[in-house]
Parts: structure tokens; sequence; C-alpha cells
């Protein structure tokens, strides 16, 4: 139903430590080249922002836990790359290429990087489906908070939040629906929401009687309250 | 890929155990199959490390302070006018500013992974991606501001907003008292990274 990311709420973990402000410096030399690897590998075009989400989703409890930041987007890009194709198991083995690629695939340079970088992929898009809730409107979550397309797929609907009561805050117009864009089953947009829950909704103690959670949530998550 | 994983299947166990070798046999079957070009990770690695960072982020923030039409159009549609700062791209290609009042404190955060407005802030911290902070900030954010050494009055409100969409939030924070001469590049020094995330306050003036 959930999966090891899915943490808001979660006791147990302890204090949280400050760092420096400024820029944050790479901890090593490879967590700099795991960023810079996962973020070229995605510009080759073979998946997208909610795949790659997804791939770090499913690593297993176990090695999700014991794996560092990086470690996890190179354990998944690996795994995406033998997934599409582009890298062949064989070759993750010998730890070098065995296939040259001889042409058709593109070739991420330094230029076509850069342009990348700089315009983004936003995920608006033009949708069919009518927004149907208005800004003040009580909404519930569903319960249980979870893939309806894939079982075990992705969502973006934490835990924390499924069946709870809330209201609209903001309509951000229709985004890329993560739940379908993720299996390769079509963008499918539809409205994307900020809804507000009282602190008093999710949490068994809340810290304080005017505290709020605020979440970005697909009208596919929600039903008039 | 509809699939689900099982333990036995996962390519990325068939790479060497130590990370920084792993990440050297990717580069190095990716480099080798003409797929990315070595010149394209340091561009990527000199964007993050030395061309965006929090100090974009301070400077709309300063000009906000100082700039009342500028502020109002920040909080209405904060991606354009941004933008036309030449802020813009990757994990910022949908803004929101969220606006610190002593009514109500703003923190944000990425319960499911680590979605974070690179384009303003750069790439996130190591406290922000922890387990610990993804885990408390929603359920318990007062505490999680007491480690970072900021308690509010109690009659301030705090809003958690857990990033579960594109959409990448900004706090604005409250400019801090005894700065009324100063000018943008002076406040902007005043804005740390932290507290355009909430879980800080801008640094008063010494």
């Amino acid at each position: 139903m959930t999966r090891v990311h899915d943490m808001g709420g979660r006791f147990g973990d302890g204090p949280v430590v400050p760092e420096p402000q400024g820029v944050v410096p790479f901890a090593a030399e490879w967590h700099e080249n795991a960023l810079a690897l996962t973020v070229a590998a995605g510009a080759l075009g073979k998946w997208n922002i909610d795949t790659s989400r997804h791939a770090r989703e499913t690593l297993s409890p176990k090695d999700y836990t014991r794996y560092s930041y990086y470690e996890k987007w190179i354990a998944a890009l690996a795994d995406l790359l033998v997934e599409t194709g582009l890298v062949d198991a064989e070759e993750l083995k010998a730890g070098k290429a065995l296939v040259p690629v001889t042409s058709g695939d593109a070739v991420i340079t330094a230029q076509r990087m850069a342009t990348g970088l700089a315009k983004g992929s936003p995920a608006s898009r033009d949708s069919d489906v009518a927004p149907c809730f208005d800004v003040g409107q009580a909404v519930r979550t569903l319960r249980p908070a979870a893939n309806r397309l894939v079982n075990g797929g992705h969502t973006r609907l934490p835990s924390y939040a499924a069946g709870a009561r809330g209201r609209i805050l903001r309509c951000h117009g229709a985004h890329v629906l993560p739940d379908s864009n993720a299996h390769g089953l079509g963008e499918a947009p539809e409205p994307l929401y900020a809804v507000a829950f009282a602190a008093g909704e999710l949490w068994a103690a809340p810290e304080h009687p005017d505290d709020e959670v605020i979440l970005d949530l697909w009208q596919s998550y929600m039903e008039p309250a | 890929m509809p699939h689900d994983h099982s333990d036995h299947d996962h390519a990325h166990a068939l790479l060497p155990p130590d990370p920084a070798l792993r990440v050297r046999a990717l580069e190095t079957i990716l480099t080798r199959k003409g797929l990315i070009a070595p010149n394209a990770l340091d561009e990527i690695i000199d964007t993050y490390q030395n061309r965006i960072g929090p100090q974009n982020g301070a400077t709309v923030v300063a000009r906000a302070w100082s700039d009342p039409a500028f502020r109002a159009a920040l909080l209405k549609d904060a991606t354009s006018v941004v933008a036309d700062l030449g802020y813009f791209g990757r994990q910022g290609e949908h803004m929101v500013v969220v606006e610190n009042t002593p009514e109500q404190h703003n923190m944000v955060v990425c319960t499911l992974c680590s979605c974070y407005p690179w384009p303003l802030l750069g790439i996130p911290p190591g406290w922000y991606k922890s387990d610990a902070y993804r885990a408390r900030a929603v359920r318990e954010p007062r505490a999680v501001l007491a480690d970072f050494g900021v308690g509010l009055p109690p009659d301030t409100a705090v809003r958690v907003w857990d990033s579960t969409a594109e959409i990448r939030y900004l706090v604005l924070p409250m400019r801090p008292e005894g700065t009324e001469g100063l000018d943008e590049e002076a406040l902007a020094q005043l804005v740390t990274r932290d507290s355009m995330i909430g879980t800080g306050l801008a640094k008063v003036p010494s």
C-alpha cells in the first residue's frame, strides 16, 4: 500500500542537524558525479521525472534505508538504464561498454545540457478535465493513499494525509498526473490544488491548534467533503 | 514500466558495492557508449557549484523587502517575476513564494523525496534530504525549528508546505528590524538559505 520513502510523520529519526549557510558543497567527488550523471542521463529522454522518482521508491526498504542519498540515485539510475535498454546488464557487471552505440542515440553535450537546465521541464498542461473544486471548498482525500492505476505504483498522496479533510487553498491549473506518467500510461493532466489540512486532522498530538500542513494534490486524489 | 521489482532482479546489484566505484563504472559506460559527453557532466557540476545558489533567492527577497510593487507581483505570480530576473530552469518551473508575517510562519519540506527550488537556492543541504527532516517537519515543525535554534511566539501559526507536486516553494522571510537604511545589496547579505526554506529567520544586522 505504501513504500519506504513515504515517511512523513514517522517517529524515531532523531534530531535534524543544521549545516552552514550558503552554497552546499558536495561531501565527496562521487556525489557531484552521481548528481551530474543522473541529470545528464535523464536528458536522454528515455524516462521522465515521475519514472525516476518511482525507480528510487522501488528500491527495497532495506537498500533505501541503508543507502545514502546519492547511492539511491545511482542505484535507481542503473536500474533505469538497464530497463530502458540504454545499458546492458552485462555491461554493468563488466563496468565498461560492450556494445558501442553507432548512431541514432542522442549525445548529451555540454551545450545541450546547459540549454536543458535553463529550460527545465514544466509540468503544466492543457487538460480536458474540468476543475471541480473551488478555493475554500472542503475536500477529503482518498483512503488508502495508493496509485489507483497500478497496484503498488507511484503516487504523490502521502499516507499521513489519506482520508483527511482539508480545504482548497489555491488552484495551480492542470499538471501531469504522476500516477499515470510514472508508468508509461500517458501524462493524463488534471487540475492540481494546494490543499490545507489542520494539524489536528493529521496528528494525534498537534503542536499548536492553528498549525496547518499544505499539500499539492491532484483532483483525482480527492472527493468533496 | 508498470511492473514492480523484486530484490533479486535489481540491476544495480550488479555494480561494485563501493559507491565511488559504482559511479565511476556508470560514468565509464555512458561516456564510452557516446551517450553523455564528459563535459556535459562538468557543465552540470559547475552550474550548481558556481552559478546557482541561495544568493539568487536572497536577491529576490531583498528586492521584495525594498519594493512593494515587486513584492506584490512576486506573491501573485512568482514564476514569471523571478524568470524576469533570470531565475528559471530545472526544478523551478513553477514557483510560489509564501510570505512570513507575525501571524504566520511558513516552512517547506518534501516528505516523499527532496523537491527544492534549484534555480533560487541551488541543491539542497543534507539535512533537507534527511529522513529526520522529511519525517518530522510535517508533524512537529516547532520541535524541528528548535533544532535550528528558532523559537516562534505562541500566537504565530505554522504552515508547513509539503512539496508533493512540481510546484516549488520559497519562503519570503520577515525583514529584520533596524534595516531601514539598507540598500538591496546589504539586505541580501541578511537573507540566509535556511530563512528561505523556513527553518531560519533573516539575520539581524550587527
